[in-house]
């Protein structure tokens, strides 16, 4: 109350801001008609040069100084309410229409959006109340004094350690490990605690779980066939690079544009994976171009969801109706990504091949080989085993070892073809792929492996580029069958040589083109298995070099492979603006470039993905480290600073501690130097973290959802922190890292997926892994994941919702899982060597929950134990200590204790 | 103040004169329906991310619940309700290219032949609509059914235009109409989830769960699939020897020791713990109840032709009516095979489409008689139809002679049917041309059909949305026009 006083009596004099006292009013009253979308009478209140200029009516709506004179001010004050803004809605409250006056009479100052301001150092704010840890308190203090609240108490040793264990690494502390913690006086306890969960290899498995959903990973393309893809590779790389603690600027960097760096390794083209988990529709009769559209889209929207918590997505269609951004800008963003090879292809090309270790060591041997053989000297620049290989079987070149191609299907079977399952849109198509720098001194023509399914396919090849030097042109007769999708029949390849026109010395780009001479689909279509260069000078017949290079071939079979993004070397596509978002109505043609309500993109950024990523973690971003902090923030506080962690735009939520998020966020690339352990640490070492979670009746009145942190967090835990911790506290889970996605058991009937013979299958050795290594399927989730709030990974998603419903009782209470979690537990209880009914209770209360239960929960589940006796007929275990109990009661017991509230919750 | 009082005032007295002039037709005004109507969410949402939707109903509804019977892989029109005796005379003719010139097909290529309706047509009833010899049962129902002759749709096809039918959008990631609304009305009954959805056929709709599912909206949203085999609902049943009794007593502690919490900490998110652990018990009770139709008297499984413990469309049709009775606001029944190529025999327009058209004939029928009787037509919708059309040319795939019939995909021309709450019996909307390619009159986009959905339901789709990612969703994205002509 006093406050508001002090605020009305200042207003006379001060400057009003339009950030905090003009702009929500007009977002939420005005920006619907006079926006993005809208300008209603010439009038946009949305960019800084839009707002000053003359509307329809000849004069400017807001006349700096003078409120009378000013269009707006007079439309919002007008007695007829046909005339009133805002229309058809009720007048603005009498204090924004005095406050607009003010404004407009002070000057009508402009004020970028706080997003978009570079966040500054600020001052830490003091207090005379001895209280904090660090100066992270000292934000949470001062605001906290202002409502007139005060922090609560620290939080039990008990409730610590599982706190800090389940934000960490995502699993409940050992009993052991709580005693430890419990028994260590020194003043360092906990700051030990903080390091020794940070080093945990378990940390990287629980951030990657944010970083999962962020990502949209899933271990199927999504659409109606849903079929499986590799890329569990790219989880991998993100729980190793949470472990090694990357530097998020190089997380970014590698994830954005880790192809574009100098000589990448594997691990960097897989961190490019983040953005092949997009859809690929591999339906029958789709159009291919249709979602490679879609899936660039979801590129542009998620990089900026992801690094800027800006709403792209709605710009796609028309400029942003809120923020400063146009739809030409999204394009310009859409540029960056379109130049990757990716075109919805059902095999994901382009990929990175990957093998064992065994079978890597005996493909180099191999490749060392040949190239005594061949006697070459070259280098090559590539580390890539998939690169060496290719070298090794040259002069054949595999038609999925193209460089560059367009419009032509790649098989794993080393075919390509210029068939498409949309036989309908054949006719018109061009088919062309490259292979680069090919050595052209003493190349005299080719030879081909194909085969065709009429008299319709003709072969054109071309030097440097598809304009270039004309090497041959050459019918492809009918071979007698057709190869290809869905097409059957036994294949009759073909072979053939063709001497080149002419021939050509140095290095050239060879190309090949396939055209339909009918125009008439499907008779058009050419398989091709392989090619061969024909050189005069070279001794490429040896016997045991073929030998040695067959083998090679076969070997490249072992391979498996992580779709990866690499953009055309050759090919480039022009970027269209696409009129409402529709692929199929290209308007201008744009090049890359960023919305210029961000910091310039200036010319010292390469135009492409890896200046957009650079450009990204630079200093003057004003957006990438307050996002990062955010989401940080929320994981372990269960709601952000800024609330809307997936929208930093006018329409999101304004912090909580605006000067917080600037604090960390500045810290966060100078003193943490992005790194993520560090910021955590600083965190979860301040006295706001440590405090306890209790409500009290001014907490709840004053600060119900905890946005004031007058409270330590406490909420439901994530669907995979409920899993792994009921898998740890009963001893069932197997802490191996990493690997393929693995099937536990879940009920019959789920995995029915229309035109698949894939199946879930539980291997015994992962049933019991942690829940980040699920098979996720996008259109069959598992099924327990999803009662607890977990997305289907069909989109980035920033913000899980938590629900609390009777669908997840049934989980914990009845899936299988559950129960044999529970059985376990209770053997645990039972063997714990205890000589009482009391201690055996005890003991699974403290494997579950870190404390000893209390005098009446124990009697309650005392009680429990008793009446499941009664019911059930179980058989006597021993506990060796001369006392039996009846396993299956104690498992009701164990089961009830994996129910209550505080074991699904962190506190 | 003072000025805020007048303008306040000013707005009233302009309001007044408006609401005449627009001869507002709106009934009771929404605050005292939502007190008829009431608000019960399955269900609590953490506070802060709720957004609340307390302003629905828009206006009196006509339908509380509704009964959408999705045939996927979509039946041709041509075979069923759209009759056409041009289409006849052309039969095997040449397609002229002009039908051909800008269009997109999934599986067509060349010219293909036009094919003439597989089925002799007749009308039926007082209103004279025209049904084919495949639908000999529904045809008896003909003065209850209203038919949308010249629905079209933008995808071609199965999954994106499942999509677009039920999300609003081609691309994954929406809410589904059931979703939208159960997380809008709520559900009426508190032991059953609001949302309940059904698959017959032999598999999954090519969608997947994502047309069931809630997209952005909370999860406890998303539409429940219920089971013949097994669990009913996913886990609803106790481990093998844990009587009620036990189940009682074990959810009895839990829900003590919960309740010791709360007086520790006093947050509310555990007093929602405790009431969702007492309605996980009484669903437990009333899901296998609502399920078990072996108490059905012996006329019913006559008139549906159903046998309990299948997994069948017609007991779907019951399961259906079961759990109308019972209050579930959005009850789904997918049933699939009716994507009629002619690729094979159980694709062939003369074999398998209509031993589908036999199974759901019986059942479609004694669902919407039965529902007539209990007086629950009146106010349950009852949707009927595919996520797109059947094209008048015969599907020609390979270019090769087939012994089976079949027909492609198609966006321009399709038939749905609707019945009950809120919709005018006995009526036919829209006409497709002399061969039945392309609507001619009264159009209605799939959009539209969300819209008209959703007004039975007491909902304006403008005014319905949801806000994600910075912008308002809603169901029928940026488009949908009622189709008044078509309400009751």
């Amino acid at each position: 109350m006093m406050l508001l006083l002090a605020v009305s009596c200042q207003r006379d004099t001060d400057q009003l801001s339009y950030n905090q006292d003009i702009r929500p009013i007009l977002n939420e009253n005005c920006l619907a008609c006079h926006g993005g979308i809208k300008q209603m009478g010439g009038f946009s209140l949305l960019f800084e040069e839009d707002v000053y200029q003359p509307t329809e009516s000849g004069k400017p709506a807001i006349v700096p100084g003078s409120k009378h004179k000013s269009e707006l001010f007079n439309r919002i004050t007008h007695h007829n309410p046909e005339y009133r803004m805002p229309q058809d809605a009720g007048p603005l409250t009498s204090e924004q229409i005095e406050n607009i006056g003010i404004w407009i009479d002070q000057g009508a100052k402009w004020e970028t959006h706080w997003a978009f301001i570079a966040p500054q150092m600020p001052e830490i704010p003091q207090s005379s109340a001895n209280w904090g840890e660090n100066n992270i308190d000292a934000f949470i203090l001062k605001r906290l004094e202002q409502e007139a609240l005060e922090p609560q108490v620290t939080a039990d040793r008990e409730i610590l350690i599982r706190r800090l264990s389940l934000d960490l690494i995502g699993l409940p502390p050992t009993p052991e490990e709580v005693d430890l913690f419990l028994n260590d006086r020194s003043p360092n306890a906990y700051q030990n605690l903080v390091d020794r969960l940070l080093a945990s290899p378990h940390y990287g498995e629980r951030w990657a779980a944010l970083w999962l959903d962020l990502a949209r990973y899933a271990d199927s393309k999504g659409y109606e066939k849903d079929s499986p893809r590799t890329i569990w590779r790219f989880r991998d790389w993100v729980i190793n690079a949470f472990n090694q603690d990357m530097p998020f600027d190089q997380f970014t960097v590698e994830q954005l544009a880790g192809d574009l760096l100098e000589h990448p390794d594997r691990q960097q083209l897989i961190a490019t994976a983040f953005n092949r988990n997009t859809m690929t529709n591999t339906e029958g009769g789709t159009e291919d171009e249709e979602f490679r559209t879609a899936a660039i889209v979801d590129r542009v929207n998620t990089t900026f969801e992801v690094w800027q918590s800006l709403t792209m997505a709605c710009v796609q269609c028309h400029d942003h109706p809120y923020d400063p951004i146009r739809q030409k800008e999204y394009y310009q963003a859409f540029a960056f990504f379109n130049q990757s090879q990716d075109s919805d292809l059902d095999l994901d090309y382009p990929m990175l091949e990957m093998y064992s270790e065994e079978e890597e060591k005996e493909i180099l041997n191999l490749v060392q080989e040949i190239s005594e053989i061949k006697s070459e000297a070259r280098n090559p620049k590539s580390v890539l085993v998939q690169d060496k290989i290719k070298q090794a079987i040259f002069p054949t070149l595999l038609p999925t070892q193209v460089d560059d191609f367009h419009n032509v299907i790649l098989y794993d079977n080393d075919e390509l073809s210029n068939w498409s399952k949309n036989v309908n849109t054949q006719k018109d198509k061009d088919y062309y792929f490259q292979y680069s720098d090919i050595e052209f001194t003493g190349l005299s023509g080719l030879t081909l492996k194909y085969s065709t399914g009429g008299d319709a396919a003709e072969l054109q090849v071309y030097a440097d580029s598809l304009e270039g030097t004309d090497l041959l042109t050459a019918a492809l007769p009918y071979t007698g069958a057709v190869r290809g999708a869905e097409g059957e029949g036994n294949s009759s390849l073909k072979t053939e040589h063709w001497d080149f026109n002419q021939q050509l010395s140095g290095a050239h780009h060879l190309i090949f083109k396939i055209v339909n001479t009918t125009g008439e689909a499907p008779d058009g279509i050419a398989t091709i298995k392989h090619i061969r260069l024909d050189y005069d000078n070279r001794v490429m017949q040896d016997p045991r070099l073929l030998s040695l290079q067959n083998q090679l071939i076969e070997l490249r079979k072992k391979a498996d492979h992580t779709p990866i993004m690499s953009d055309r070397p050759a090919f480039h596509r022009a970027t269209h603006i696409l009129e409402r978002g529709n692929y199929l109505v290209p308007g201008e043609v744009v090049s890359v470039g960023l919305p210029s309500s961000l910091p310039d993109f200036s010319e010292d950024y390469s135009r492409d993905r890896l200046g957009l990523a650079t450009w990204m973690v630079s200093n003057e971003n004003p957006l990438t480290a307050r996002v990062l902090i955010n989401r940080l923030w929320e994981q372990l506080f269960g709601i952000g600073l800024v609330e809307t962690t997936e929208d930093f735009g006018t329409q999101g939520a304004s912090p909580s501690h605006p000067e917080l998020l600037d604090y960390l966020a500045v810290r966060a690339s100078n003193t943490h130097s992005w790194s993520i352990k560090s910021i955590l640490k600083e965190i979860v070492m301040s006295a706001t973290y440590r405090q306890s979670s209790k409500f009290t009746p001014d907490r709840l009145e004053k600060d119900p959802y905890n946005r004031l942190l007058s409270r330590g967090p406490r909420f439901r835990l994530s669907a995979e922190q409920i899993r792994d911790q009921m898998l740890a506290v009963s001893g069932l889970l197997n802490p191996k890292i990493g690997g393929e996605s693995v099937m536990p058991p879940q009920p019959d009937g789920i995995w029915n997926v229309v035109y698949s013979n894939h199946k879930w299958e539980t291997n015994p050795e992962d049933k019991h892994r942690r829940g980040l290594y699920t098979f996720w399927r996008r259109t069959t989730p598992y099924p327990s994941m999803i009662s607890f709030d977990s997305p289907s990974r069909e989109f980035c998603v920033s913000r899980r919702i938590r629900t609390n419903t009777p669908l997840q009782a049934l989980v914990t209470l009845n899936d299988p899982v559950y129960l044999e979690a529970s059985s376990s537990l209770a053997s645990r209880m039972v063997k714990s060597n205890v000589d009482n009914l009391d201690l055996a209770i005890q003991t699974g209360y403290k494997i579950a929950l870190g404390k000893k239960p209390d005098e009446e929960t124990t009697r309650i589940l005392r009680d429990l134990y008793y009446n499941a006796n009664t019911e059930l007929k179980g058989e006597l275990v021993s506990s060796g200590v001369n006392q039996e109990y009846r396993l299956d009661a104690m498992t009701v017991v164990a089961n009830a204790i994996m129910n209550l509230d505080e074991f699904v919750t962190k506190e | 103040m003072k000025l805020f009082d007048e303008l306040k005032l000013a707005q009233g007295e302009y309001a007044t004169r408006r609401h005449f002039l627009k001869a507002c037709s709106m009934g009771l005004g929404a605050a005292a329906l939502n007190s008829l109507t009431g608000f019960k969410a399955l269900g609590n949402i953490s506070p802060s991310s709720d957004t609340g939707n307390l302003t629905v109903p828009h206006f009196a509804p006509r339908a509380k619940r509704v009964i959408y019977l999705h045939m996927a892989g979509s039946p041709s029109q041509l075979e069923l309700f759209d009759y056409k005796p041009e289409l006849e005379r052309l039969h095997m003719e040449q397609c002229p290219p002009s039908l051909m010139e800008g269009k997109r097909f999934a599986f067509i290529n060349g010219t293909p032949k036009m094919l003439g309706p597989q089925a002799k047509f007749s009308q039926h009833g007082q209103s004279g609509a025209w049904i084919s010899e495949n639908l000999p049962k529904l045809s008896t129902m003909a003065d209850e059914i209203c038919f949308l002759k010249a629905m079209h749709t933008d995808e071609f096809n199965h999954a994106p235009a499942q999509l677009m039918l039920y999300t609003g959008s081609p691309r994954l990631g929406r809410p589904s109409m059931g979703s939208w609304v159960t997380w809008g009305l709520g559900s009426e009954n508190q032991d059953l989830p609001g949302f309940v959805v059904f698959v017959s056929g032999g598999g999954t709709p090519s969608a997947g769960k994502s047309v069931w599912g809630s997209g952005f909206l909370p999860t406890v949203y998303q539409g429940v699939q219920c089971r013949s085999h097994g669990d009913p609902v996913l886990y609803v049943n106790n481990p093998e020897g844990m009587s009620r009794n036990l189940r009682r007593q074990s959810i009895e502690a839990i829900n003590k020791i919960n309740q010791k919490q709360f007086n520790e900490f006093q947050d509310p998110e555990i007093l929602t713990r405790i009431s969702q652990y007492e309605m996980a018990f009484k669903m437990q009770m009333s899901v296998p109840e609502a399920m078990d139709i072996s108490d059905e008297p012996a006329y019913i499984h006559e008139m549906y032709q159903t046998q309990p413990g299948e997994t069948s469309f017609a007991n779907n049709c019951l399961l259906a009516r079961r759990l109308a009775e019972r209050g579930v606001r959005f009850i789904q029944l997918f049933h699939w095979g009716w994507d009629s190529h002619g690729a094979g025999a159980s694709g062939a327009l003369n074999i398998g489409f209509k031993e589908r058209c036999k199974e759901v004939d019986g059942p479609v029928t004694a669902l919407l008689t039965d529902l007539k009787q209990r007086g629950l037509l009146e106010d349950t919708l009852v949707v009927w139809g595919g996520e797109f059309g059947r094209t008048p040319m015969m599907e020609n795939r390979s270019g090769v002679d087939n012994p089976y019939l079949g027909r492609d995909h198609h966006t321009d021309a399709f038939t749905i049917w609707m019945a009950g709450g809120g919709i005018k019996p006995g009526v036919t909307y829209g006409e497709t041309d002399e061969i039945g390619y392309y609507g001619i009159k009264d159009r209605v986009h799939v959009h539209d059909l969300q819209a008209t959905i959703l007004h039975t339901l007491g909902m304006d789709h403008e005014q319905f949305t949801y806000r994600f990612q910075g912008r308002d969703f809603r169901l029928t994205d940026v488009h949908g026009k009622l189709i008044k002509e078509i309400l009751a």
